[in-house]
């Protein structure tokens, strides 16, 4: 078991893309990290080049306190499982499962002993003989989760691991996959582009974008305090809401309303404001707070989105509870919760600080 | 084309359609059918009939049964051997087409070369425009100078270049279609690039090598011109040309000897194509999800 640390990293591609663009992350030993960012974004690239896939340009990789950058990546002890699990489909279960050891010439006896016990701790028992083919998606995807825990890898690398189930299963399987992480104490590495999977299943994430990481931090830290508004956009199942504000003497204006201004930000002038649809309470339209009238109401299950005209053509969405639920074209007011108020540099984007 | 506009017409979505003209219409495809099918049927039917029938002729009838005609086919001492070289010759050739090809169709496939689709393009052009026939006399001269004139090795070379371009071209759009994370799970779990070969490339690519193999056989097995060309030898000479040789006394054709000879001739290829098929089957089986 081992953590990775990547320092000032670059993958150039021969058409001159900068996938990575010097990047630096350490992801501790026994992490469960996620790489999360828009298509394109770099992040498939970076687990690549993690995995000797890809080659590095500039930079060093170092798994386990050894340097791994210019390694094949059957040099470096690392395990992939692939977007579309790349089972060998001309192999059983078992002769897929011990693969790693096959490749090291292990003898057959150990190969099907190791076999039979990872399919055990990956409930595939009565699985072994058949061909990959025969299987459901998420029985193929524990196979290639098996034939990389079988590796005895330091470091086990997932591409977009849940993005080829259907979506009752992607549930299933995104909660057996934290478990036997959690069991197997391995250092994980995932790609995923989906922001409640890495919110679900990290420890850590790094929200990347355009080759660079914007904000690494626990799944609370960014989703609480996102460290500018491209993260903050991102990430939650409904947008956040960003609207341009100003800050002045009496406190903040935005969207035709006043709020109290965070304490500590006597900077004043325009100013980008984030409030999570989560973290706004509806009252009547007499209280302070952010005044508009109801216009889309979108039913979300246990609670409802509901979408605000505002002064200035701003269009503000607030979360409530089911029972709360306003009429369309009643006039309301939108106050946040204490404390839950982001207040980002209108140029550069970036969170300020507020205590 | 007539099955299609047949179709469209007699669509159920219409009932008005299942008239007078719509029975003519469907009666008259189906006569036109019957006749293309007894056009391909008659030469099956004279193969199976006319080996067994005490007075062969060109016409394919009820034979009158009699296993004579072998007996004297196998008297002619350039019979079995024929078929001997003819299995030598295509059997040389169509693994040397299938190795080659393979090999090549892997590295053009996963290599990225500058102007490699061009290239291949002109090689299967050149291959298809500049034909085997044009290319005759300075293949025989080369052979000639090689020294491989009656050598069956040597033809088989020459069979097998010729087969290679496009070989390589179907191949290589096979190996295309295989998509490249088996190979690079591979290689993450630690296999060397010759183990990648053999462990993954090759038996995921087995459908497409056995319809190359089963291609360039039947291609090879249909040859006539250049084993006629550079044979010269008749104990070396494979089947097909054997065939044209099969003469009667009076140097017309022995028509007692050909119907025997043409089915002999014919099984090896059928045989081939329904091994592969049920081993290998033409067929990709999944594996890989999305």
């Amino acid at each position: 078991m081992a953590g990775i640390d990547i320092d000032a990293l670059s993958t150039v591609y021969p058409n001159g893309v900068r996938a990575v663009d010097r990047l630096d992350v350490d992801i501790a030993d026994g992490e469960f990290f996620a790489l999360l960012g828009p298509s394109g974004c770099g992040k498939t690239t970076l687990l690549r080049t993690i995995a000797g896939l890809e080659q590095a340009s500039e930079g060093r990789i170092d798994i386990g306190g050894r340097e791994v950058t210019r390694l094949d990546p059957g040099k470096r002890n690392v395990a992939m499982v692939f977007q579309d699990y790349a089972l060998f489909p001309h192999m059983t279960v078992a002769d897929n499962i011990a693969y790693p050891l096959r490749v090291r010439r292990e003898p057959k006896d150990k190969r099907r002993a190791v076999a039979e016990s990872t399919s055990g701790e990956l409930s595939l028992d009565g699985l072994l003989d058949r061909r990959p083919g025969q299987l459901s998606g998420g029985q193929q995807q524990r196979v290639a989760l098996a034939r990389a825990i079988a590796m005895g890898a330091d470091v086990l690398l997932l591409d977009e691991p849940l993005s080829n189930l259907d979506a009752r299963l992607r549930l299933e399987a995104r909660t057996f996959l934290k478990r036997l992480q959690r069991d197997l104490k391995l250092t994980t590495v995932f790609v995923t582009h989906d922001q409640g999977e890495a919110l679900a299943l990290a420890d850590r994430i790094a929200v990347m974008s355009a080759g660079k990481i914007r904000q690494v931090g626990t799944p609370r830290e960014v989703f609480q305090r996102p460290a500018d508004t491209f993260v903050a956009n991102f990430i939650g199942s409904t947008p956040m809401n960003l609207l341009d504000g100003e800050l002045t003497a009496e406190g903040l204006r935005v969207a035709g309303g006043l709020l109290p201004a965070p304490a500590g930000q006597d900077d004043h002038g325009p100013i980008t404001v984030g409030i999570r649809p989560e973290y706004l309470r509806l009252s009547d339209k007499s209280s302070t707070g952010i005044a508009g009238t109801v216009s889309i109401v979108e039913n979300l299950g246990v609670s409802t989105l509901v979408i605000l005209d505002c002064a200035d053509g701003v269009q503000l969405g607030v979360t409530v509870a089911e029972q709360e639920e306003p009429q369309v074209g009643e006039q309301v007011c939108a106050a946040p919760e204490e404390g839950r108020l982001l207040l980002f540099d209108a140029g550069s984007g970036a969170l300020r600080r507020t205590d | 084309m007539t099955a299609e506009t047949t179709t469209r017409t007699a669509s159920p979505v219409v009932p008005a359609g299942f008239g007078p003209a719509w029975m003519l219409r469907r009666i008259g495809f189906y006569v036109l059918i019957a006749v293309i099918m007894v056009f391909f049927a008659i030469p099956m039917l004279w193969l199976v009939s006319e080996p067994f029938d005490a007075n062969p002729g060109l016409t394919a009838h009820w034979p009158q049964w009699t296993l004579g005609n072998f007996a004297k086919t196998f008297r002619n001492p350039n019979v079995l051997p024929s078929l001997a070289n003819s299995l030598i010759l295509c059997g040389v050739a169509t693994v040397i087409t299938a190795a080659f090809a393979a090999l090549a169709a892997y590295a053009l496939s996963r290599v990225r070369i500058p102007g490699r689709d061009v290239l291949l393009y002109i090689l299967l052009l050149m291959s298809s425009v500049v034909t085997g026939t044009a290319a005759m006399v300075p293949i025989f001269i080369l052979m000639d100078q090689l020294g491989l004139i009656n050598s069956l090795y040597g033809t088989a070379v020459v069979l097998a270049g010729g087969l290679l371009p496009a070989a390589i071209f179907m191949l290589k759009d096979f190996v295309d279609g295989v998509p490249k994370s088996y190979e690079e799970s591979a290689r993450v779990f630690g296999a060397s690039p010759g183990q990648v070969l053999w462990h993954v490339v090759l038996p995921i690519s087995r459908p497409g090598i056995a319809t190359i193999l089963v291609w360039a056989f039947v291609n090879a097995w249909g040859n006539f011109l250049l084993p006629f060309l550079v044979l010269q030898d008749s104990s070396k000479q494979p089947a097909a040309v054997i065939l044209h040789t099969l003469q009667n006394d009076g140097g017309g054709a022995d028509l007692t000897t050909i119907p025997v000879f043409s089915l002999l001739y014919s099984i090896p290829v059928v045989v081939l194509y329904l091994v592969v098929s049920r081993r290998y089957g033409f067929r990709f089986y999944g594996g890989i999800k999305g």
